[in-house]
């Protein structure tokens, strides 16, 4: 690849999905694009930059995004976020919803362990049998969907992350895979969505996690697609973090909660649960 | 000071898990089966035990049921490690007394994963 190809692929990331890619990461570029030529039926990655340039398909951009994207997801990343949904924004929420179901999305869920996480905390959780809560799970990368869909991890995927009770309660052997249950296979919807695009149509959300996916993102856009969550955010509804994602300024009214950094409200009662 | 037991057959292993292991901020022991790892532990229990099933003399199994039987058998935190991945089996190994469970192969992320949610940091 040239450094005019390494060009064209950031601005491509950017322009389309705000993902901040560094050029100086030109080996991981080479090869993660070189992989997806392979697959399209091109010798380099270079051609594909070259289709992609001549606009024969709108396809092949985005595979080529789709592949910068991709990052290393577990189980119960920062448990600290699951202890914090099951003990205190599931009961809290559970008290003013009623009959009407609790939603929560895991935004940028890559393969979809979070999603497949809240989905075992919601259902280890002491909730009442009337409570309903729907999952929604999202990533840009339709092969990643796939894979979230499939429900199948690898004996070192449910290793890292998932304490061997959720395992043997959650789980089912499938010769060399564990296959997540029909119960947790049902509790989610996948849905391929674009963070940088319109969300109010995607909502309104109670609780939504977006972990490890604003620091992908360019500075600029960042903001911009905390302000579009929190347009798809119910009025007592909060936003979770990763750690270090915050920060004092996060935007639209948002306070961050004082013994939860990464928990993010526009009603501070919900603090009170936390 | 933490102290680990190392329990497996394999001398291999035993290397390649006490490395890991120490790099937790262990002091590590090992032992090549079960009857070996109870003898240390009548010496003295350790904090952690990493403890593989299949084992000859006395297996991963045997070893755990007879160390709760020991005054003071309680309290190390078990950790069993090994190929079996059935899991009737390793529901069993949970209802002895097993706070975690490793499917060899495993790697040091997946000792330290297990290691924390054992409770053991």
């Amino acid at each position: 690849m040239t450094p005019a190809d390494i060009t064209q692929l950031v601005r491509l990331c950017r322009d389309r999905a705000g993902l901040e890619i560094s050029p100086d990461k030109s080996y991981l570029i080479e090869t993660r694009l070189t992989a997806v030529a392979r697959r399209e039926g091109f010798t380099s990655a270079a051609d594909l930059m070259a289709a992609i340039r001549a606009g024969r398909e709108d396809r092949l951009g985005w595979a080529a995004i789709e592949a910068m994207t991709v990052s290393q997801t577990t189980f119960f990343r920062d448990r600290a976020a699951f202890a914090l949904l099951g003990e205190s924004l599931l009961p809290y929420l559970a008290g003013r919803r009623g009959h009407e179901p609790i939603r929560l999305w895991s935004a940028g869920c890559a393969t979809g362990a979070e999603a497949y996480s809240m989905a075992m905390t919601v259902a280890d959780s002491a909730l009442s049998a009337e409570t309903r809560v729907e999952i929604v799970g999202s990533d840009i990368s339709e092969r990643a969907l796939e894979k979230a869909r499939s429900g199948l991890f690898t004996q070192f995927e449910v290793q890292r992350g998932l304490p061997v009770r959720k395992l043997l309660a959650h789980f089912i052997k499938h010769e060399d895979s564990w296959a997540v249950s029909p119960r947790l296979r049902t509790a989610v919807q996948w849905k391929r969505e674009n963070l940088i695009g319109d969300l109010r149509q995607s909502g309104p959300f109670d609780v939504i996690f977006c972990r490890h996916v604003l620091s992908m993102l360019d500075g600029a856009i960042r903001r911009r697609v905390i302000d579009a969550m929190v347009t798809a955010l119910t009025p007592d509804g909060c936003l979770v973090l990763g750690p270090g994602e915050g920060g004092e300024d996060v935007g639209q009214g948002l306070r961050s909660a004082p013994q939860v950094p990464e928990l993010y409200c526009r009603d501070p009662s919900v603090f009170m649960a936390a | 000071v933490k102290t680990c037991l190392v329990v497996d057959d394999s001398r291999v292993i035993r290397k390649v898990a006490r490395r890991i292991v120490e790099g937790l901020g262990y002091e590590v022991a090992e032992a090549a089966d079960g009857g070996e790892a109870l003898a240390w532990c009548r010496a003295a229990m350790p904090t952690a035990i990493l403890l593989d099933w299949n084992m000859p003399a006395m297996n991963g199994l045997e070893f755990l049921h007879e160390l709760r039987r020991q005054p003071g058998g309680e309290a190390p935190t078990v950790v069993f490690c090994s190929v079996e991945n059935d899991p009737a089996r390793i529901r069993e190994a949970v209802d002895a007394g097993a706070a975690e469970y490793i499917m060899k192969p495993f790697d040091s992320d997946i000792i330290a994963a297990k290691f924390e949610q054992a409770g053991l940091s």
